[in-house]
């Protein structure tokens, strides 16, 4: 499900051929806002920092598999489709395309990661100090 | 007071038509998308999110472009937005101890487990206008070094295991966390209200404030223990679902301020904290909403409360820049009921001056002592 949060839709674009007939909307995409928290001094008691939009979809499959997708922002096709990952992946039969079809995100994920990573290591500073200091 | 007025209907429309023709500018330049100021103009975006209140990267910068760029306005836009929408609930809350960090920095250790990392920041520039730019010259690629993947705790943590510094309570779990946009601001409220006052709040009037404390009024010894800035991933215990479920990730900055010590009889002293965070990258944001917290706390730390920036109701009344602009902007509105009474008014007692001095001149002038 994470997967398929940072997914973009056209990533998630393939399920759709997977799902085949007779997929029920149990609740059609619905755009909203969830309270994102802090916690004060980074571990202490929560506070309510600010909303953010979330966009929310629940489907079920022709086997009877239910799957929610709940997204960050406003893509309602993005919503629907996370829901569909959930309830593919959920179904045995299903299960190994659906792994096929976010194969990618992870990977793509990865990649995006590593490069955050290195670019963020290479302006790593090893200060010392002068004069005062006892470097 | 300001009463309803009639009429102006097609005034009002030619000026909304006239401001989308001044919005777009000169049309010999091209338009500017939202996606566009998304991706260059993103520490605006980040302002207009955190002061908003909403985290959405699309909608922040689309508000800019229909507000031509006028910060408070974005987040009004914003604000009225976000009110249409129904809350589906609220997240767990995100653990910056876990952040994908982009950049790190303390100011009070320079040898930190996982190290110093500047990440894209304009500290160590000259701040010299950069003509390349109105060239378009190309950008060199970004440099890489190899990752280790060691652990980046808090530096406040740090202390904390040497019992250096308070420790934040966890609080009760099943306590209701307050919301000040689901009940109006209650006086004195509790540090958890006052945060999500000051997240909201406007940057410029924390900033003024945060350095009024530093020049002495209400002097906290502040040292930046640790600004962070990354990814942390966001969950929901999504009601249909019935357990939490990752939403994706948000951008975030923290800052922790290390402050004066503090002890008593029975308790040795430690060092004190104020508290900083905001959505995007809000470095200047944190820093000031971490000292002003810190001020905050005045009168739970037994400190004596004398300066604006220790005044509660001074503070959390004034910091919301909606709120600000909508009552000091409201006074262009049509006042005229109003105004016409002062002017009845001062008519009135000049008439009156007038004919006391014109019927009694001479009865003045004997009671000269009586007069004053």
């Amino acid at each position: 499900m994470a997967l398929a949060a940072r997914a973009t839709a056209a990533e998630l674009a393939p399920l759709e051929t997977l799902a085949g007939p007779g997929i029920r909307m149990l609740r059609a995409p619905e755009i909203g806002l969830v309270m994102v928290r802090g916690r004060i001094g980074g571990d202490g008691a929560p506070f309510n920092l600010g909303e953010a939009t979330v966009t929310r979809a629940a489907v079920s499959l022709a086997t009877g598999e239910t799957g929610f997708g709940h997204v960050l922002g406003r893509d309602r096709d993005k919503a629907r489709l996370a829901a569909l990952a959930d309830a593919l992946w959920q179904a045995p039969t299903t299960r190994e395309a659906a792994e096929g079809v976010l194969a990618p995100v992870r990977a793509r994920l990865a990649a995006e990661a590593t490069l955050a990573k290195t670019r963020a290591a290479a302006t790593r500073v090893d200060f010392f100090t002068m004069v005062r200091g006892d470097n | 007071m300001y009463v309803a007025v009639k009429g102006g209907e097609r005034a009002i429309d030619n000026a909304h038509r006239l401001l989308a023709t001044k919005r777009r500018g000169d049309p010999a330049v091209p338009e500017v998308a939202h996606a566009q100021i998304r991706e260059q103009l993103t520490l605006a975006v980040d302002r207009v999110m955190t002061e908003g209140s909403l985290y959405d990267r699309d909608l922040a910068a689309l508000a800019i472009k229909q507000a031509r760029g006028d910060l408070v306005e974005a987040a009004f836009l914003v604000r009225a937005f976000r009110t249409t929408l129904p809350r589906f609930g609220a997240s767990e809350p995100v653990d910056t101890g876990a952040m994908q960090v982009a950049r790190r920095v303390s100011a009070a250790f320079k040898d930190i487990p996982g190290g110093q990392v500047l990440g894209p920041t304009f500290d160590y520039t000259h701040r010299l206008i950069d003509f390349l730019l109105e060239a378009g010259a190309d950008i060199a690629e970004p440099a890489t070094a190899p990752a280790d993947d060691a652990p980046m705790p808090r530096v406040t943590d740090l202390l904390g295991n040497d019992d250096l510094i308070e420790r934040n309570p966890p609080g009760d779990p099943d306590a209701p966390v307050g919301d000040l946009t689901r009940e109006p601001l209650d006086l004195p409220a509790d540090r958890d209200l006052r945060l999500q006052n000051l997240a909201r709040g406007d940057e410029g009037f924390l900033l003024a404030l945060g350095y009024s404390t530093q020049r002495g009024f209400g002097r906290t010894h502040p040292f930046a223990g640790e600004i962070r800035l990354g990814e942390v991933e966001l969950e929901f215990v999504a009601e249909d679902a019935g357990f939490a479920v990752p939403l994706g990730t948000i951008e975030l900055t923290e800052c922790q301020m290390i402050n004066q010590f503090k002890g008593s009889a029975t308790e040795p002293p430690r060092f004190t904290r104020g508290y900083g965070l905001a959505f995007g990258h809000c470095e200047r944001r944190t820093m000031a909403m971490a000292l002003v917290d810190r001020s905050l706390r005045a009168r739970e730390l037994g400190e004596e409360a004398k300066a604006p920036a220790q005044d509660e109701e001074f503070v959390l009344m004034h910091s919301d820049n909606v709120q600000a602009t909508g009552f000091v902007e409201h006074l262009k509105l049509p006042h005229y009921v109003d105004f016409q009474a002062e002017l009845a008014l001062i008519r009135q007692m000049r008439r009156e001056i007038a004919e006391r001095q014109n019927v009694a001149p001479r009865e003045q002038q004997a009671l000269p002592e009586a007069a004053e």
